[in-house]
């Protein structure tokens, strides 16, 4: 399968993330932001980075780019798409996830290992976790105070679209582990069908031990498990077995 | 013609940032602050081929459409002749 990673003027993470593909045997290729090819992906990666300056907002001006159409029309369509950090902050800012990201509240650009808990592990990017899994990874963010609406916020805890929450190395949700003021704690949400992730921390900077953690490594298994079952759903598939 | 539009952080929303100045401006006695918050500032020059009424559309439109997120932040604008 093809992972394809976006790259803006700005990005700095989609090397990692093409690196990680390529750790989990699978192929990976660069969409430029001013193309509107996805180049047949099955998933695409939106990296993290400071897309074009990450000026007037983190993710405002990305969300213009010619490959946000293709990728908008890949989504509507039920296609895999992930946002890391500020591919987190481009998919909220283009609407494809609801809610917005404040400063942190400590004003400070965070980057350390963090803990977070599976909230939901029947998703195409948790299905190798289990249920309330502590997985550690890496955050390296400012913007990553999530903010939404109160009923937003309902709808997003009453139909199981939040995936991640920062939590203590045994998996407790508390103040002090979360990092940067998000609402519930949250790390990641994904959209309402279930084919659309954003999460802050970095799962593609956690895929070898070298690096103090390899748990990254289960979202991108997750993924590739998820396409295989979507080519085995295919009716003359499920008739040859 | 120039507009002036100013975004400014919702009431609902935590302005971490206008938050620390407040704190900060305490500290260095000004205990009469209650609150600050923290905005943006933007000048558009506009072509003089443009009717107000035209101008006044445009300016709205890149206030709410670009300038502004509206989860978390609301606009005002002027239009200096």
């Amino acid at each position: 399968m093809k992972f394809g990673v976006v790259v803006f003027p700005g990005s700095n993470c989609d090397h990692d993330a093409y690196c990680a593909a390529e750790i989990m045997g699978q192929e990976a290729q660069f969409l430029w932001h001013e193309s509107r090819d996805l180049q047949g992906s099955d998933v695409v990666i939106l990296p993290g980075g400071f897309s074009y300056g990450d000026y007037l907002r983190t993710g405002a001006i990305a969300r213009f780019a010619p490959i946000l159409s293709s990728i908008k029309e890949f989504a509507s369509r039920g296609g895999l798409v992930i946002g890391i950090c500020n591919g987190f902050q481009i998919l909220l800012e283009a609407g494809l996830l609801p809610g917005a990201m404040l400063r942190n509240r400590n004003l400070k650009f965070i980057c350390r290992q963090v803990n977070i808990r599976v909230e939901n592990a029947f998703t195409s990017f948790t299905n190798a976790c289990s249920e309330r899994q502590v997985l550690q990874v890496p955050i390296a963010h400012a913007e990553g105070n999530y903010f939404a609406d109160p009923d937003t916020l309902i709808g997003l805890e009453n139909s199981g679209q939040i995936v991640f929450r920062y939590c203590t190395p045994s998996g407790e949700i508390t103040p002090e582990a979360n990092p940067n003021g998000s609402l519930n704690n949250i790390a990641g949400i994904m959209s309402r069908k279930g084919n659309v992730l954003g999460m802050m921390p970095h799962p593609e900077r956690a895929c070898n031990p070298l690096l103090g953690s390899s748990d990254g490594r289960l979202i991108f298994a997750s993924l590739i498990r998820a396409i295989s079952l979507m080519g085995a759903s295919k009716p003359e598939l499920i008739k040859a077995r | 013609m120039k507009a002036n539009i100013y975004v400014s952080p919702k009431k609902t929303v935590l302005d971490p940032q206008g938050a620390t100045i407040r704190a900060a401006l305490a500290g260095l006695g000004f205990g009469g602050v209650e609150t600050v918050r923290q905005g943006k500032y933007f000048q558009i020059l506009l072509s003089s081929n443009l009717t107000p009424a035209q101008a006044r559309e445009q300016v709205e439109r890149i206030a709410r459409e670009v300038l502004t997120n509206p989860v978390i932040e609301e606009f005002t604008f002027q239009i200096e002749e």
